[in-house]
């Protein structure tokens, strides 16, 4: 892979620098044994991500995008669709079966995929953060709301205690948990304050790329809004490059200006995100937003 | 020593045959060569249980030679009970000699404390060890710790020392407080005093931690760096009591222990403090 990028006849050389900060290219995922006759056995046209052929799942396939710093790209579907299933893969947390996601750092381009386990992790202190729908999964419950911030800080070697604190009660305050609460154990803040929590964390070493699993779902509607507000003033405070996942499209549209969308593990449009929501081209494309709508 | 050599001494009268002293000292050797590493080992059956100083004892054994003189203390006690029948155990197995004074023996069994002064060059000091894994606190899935220790990943280490000066407004841990062992693993100090830390760092005598029940040996080489983990701004501390001193020697120089409810003190190292008595009468 070069930067070069060649329209037609005219090389566009380098002096083009892409603006992406995370480009995925072919990303695909795949339980079970396959080949293209199982690859071909599933999808959309299909109607179905299990294979008839051998009972291999794919979960997603030829999922590509770019997303740039500032910019947010949702990934919409129903359950079962494979988003969540590409964020995991992007994130860490499962390999993928194929494909390449490049990632923009200080020390120039990364390829995700071929970096081991423990430069995987590294890249998760300080270059991709992750918000997941249930904060058990991105906070230690019985650790204080502080606690939980010092754990990505202390990765990053910070080795001072009363900065670390002074970084905590930074985060808390932007992500607006009440500071008297900074001390208490995360386990007993109610949904919407552990979910800030969790963006605090993740916002603590500045990360370029986050990537938000369904960060309201599990909350009420007012609460939600609040955290939407959130998360969209964040994005724009600190020019990141965020994918957020959702079945809500009210999440995706208040959040994201392209988004994918995605149904049995394929991605079946690819459209900025208020064309998608007033003229969607895909039949799927067109119930989900009707059924939004209703 | 040929392999029939070893097959005729292991039907000896020593406690351990010669294939386990080999294995325990391959396992010494692997733990000095990476200090601060738990080597795994087979930890044999003792004549004392599992979780009282059978990693130590088996140490101890696996090192000492007809020509050696060993001293064993409990706390800082050479005539605790256990001491004792440790001490009776390894004289009586090896023909090694005994003494009480740290600055005669070469190898020196214990538990909680470092003698306070006559440790050298010389010396090996031998500490048993109850829970060698010093990130059980934090993380019980053994992958999860092998995979921490790997990549030096010790920040759940952290948390836990933030979370306690947060809780309780000082760091609380006072035995066996988590160490940086040549600026590369954090290893559990056993439970010697808070007092005793300084005393390892860049220390003159090579200090072997053996866990039996856990079946580890790990080592702190002669001359390595030992640091505490602690905060830039939170300064290490070790314990101290405002005017205590000894109600025996009246010196307020070695780590002293109090009487259970009352405010008598008295040194922790029974010999050192015997040999202060004799220095002054």
């Amino acid at each position: 892979m070069t930067n070069d990028v060649e329209y037609g006849r005219y090389p566009v050389a380098r002096l083009a620098v892409p603006e992406w900060m995370l480009k995925v290219e072919r990303l695909g995922r795949v339980y079970g044994p396959y080949d293209d006759t199982v690859i071909a056995s599933t999808g959309p046209e299909i109607g179905s991500s299990k294979s008839a052929v051998n009972g291999a799942v794919v979960a997603a396939w030829d999922v590509s995008f770019e997303v740039a710093a500032g910019e947010a790209l949702g990934l919409v579907g129903e359950s079962g669709s494979g988003k969540t299933t590409v964020l995991r893969c992007l994130a860490g947390d499962v390999a993928p079966s194929c494909g390449e996601a490049r990632l923009r750092t200080t020390e120039g381009d990364v390829s995700m995929f071929d970096l081991d386990s423990s430069a995987r992790r590294r890249l998760r202190i300080d270059t991709l953060a992750v918000v997941y729908q249930d904060p058990a999964e991105g906070l230690k419950m019985n650790i204080s709301a502080g606690g939980n911030i010092a754990e990505p800080l202390t990765a990053a070697g910070w080795r001072n205690f009363g900065k670390i604190r002074d970084r905590a009660s930074e985060l808390l305050t932007r992500t607006e948990v009440p500071i008297n609460r900074m001390d208490d154990l995360v386990r007993s803040f109610s949904g919407g304050m552990k979910q800030r929590v969790q963006i605090a964390k993740a916002l603590a070493n500045s990360p370029s790329v986050v990537l938000f699993d369904e960060p309201t779902t599990g909350l009420d509607a007012s609460v939600a809004a609040g955290v939407l507000d959130l998360i969209r003033s964040l994005l724009e405070e600190h020019r990141i490059a965020a994918i957020v996942v959702s079945h809500d499209f009210s999440v995706i549209e208040m959040l994201t200006s392209r988004c994918l969308v995605m149904q049995h593990g394929r991605v079946v449009e690819n459209a900025l995100t208020d064309q998608l929501l007033e003229d969607p081209h895909h039949p799927y494309t067109q119930r989900l937003v009707a059924a939004a709508r209703a | 020593m040929l392999l029939d050599d070893l097959i005729d001494s292991a039907q000896s009268d020593e406690l351990l045959d010669e294939f386990a002293k080999r294995e325990i000292r391959r396992a010494i050797l692997a733990a000095v060569a990476i200090p601060g590493y738990q080597v795994p080992f087979g930890s044999r059956e003792m004549p004392v249980a599992r979780g009282w100083g059978s990693g130590g004892l088996q140490i101890t054994l696996a090192v000492v030679h007809d020509d050696d003189v060993v001293k064993v203390i409990d706390q800082g006690d050479d005539d605790g009970v256990n001491a004792v029948n440790l001490r009776r155990l390894v004289t009586t197995s090896t023909g090694a000699d005994q003494t009480s004074i740290a600055a005669e023996a070469s190898v020196i069994q214990s538990r909680h404390r470092i003698p306070e002064d006559g440790l050298d060059e010389e010396s090996i000091l031998v500490l048993q060890v109850p829970v060698p894994e010093p990130l059980r606190g934090v993380e019980r899935d053994m992958r999860e710790l092998a995979r921490m220790h790997a990549e030096a990943d010790y920040s759940r280490m952290w948390v836990s020392l933030y979370e306690d000066k947060v809780r309780n407004g000082v760091i609380t841990q006072t035995t066996g407080y988590p160490c940086l062992v040549n600026d590369r693993y954090v290893v559990a100090t056993t439970p010697i005093p808070r007092w005793d830390i300084p005393r390892l760092h860049e220390s003159p005598f090579l200090t072997l931690f053996g866990a039996g029940r856990e079946k580890r040996i790990y080592a702190i080489p002669p001359r390595t760096k030992v640091e505490p983990l602690t905060f830039e701004d939170v300064p290490f501390e070790v314990e101290h009591a405002d005017g205590a001193t000894c109600s025996l020697c009246k010196s307020n120089a070695a780590f002293l222990v109090s009487l259970p409810n009352s405010d008598v003190w008295m040194c922790s190292d029974t010999d050192w403090c015997r040999r202060t008595r004799e220095a002054s009468a």
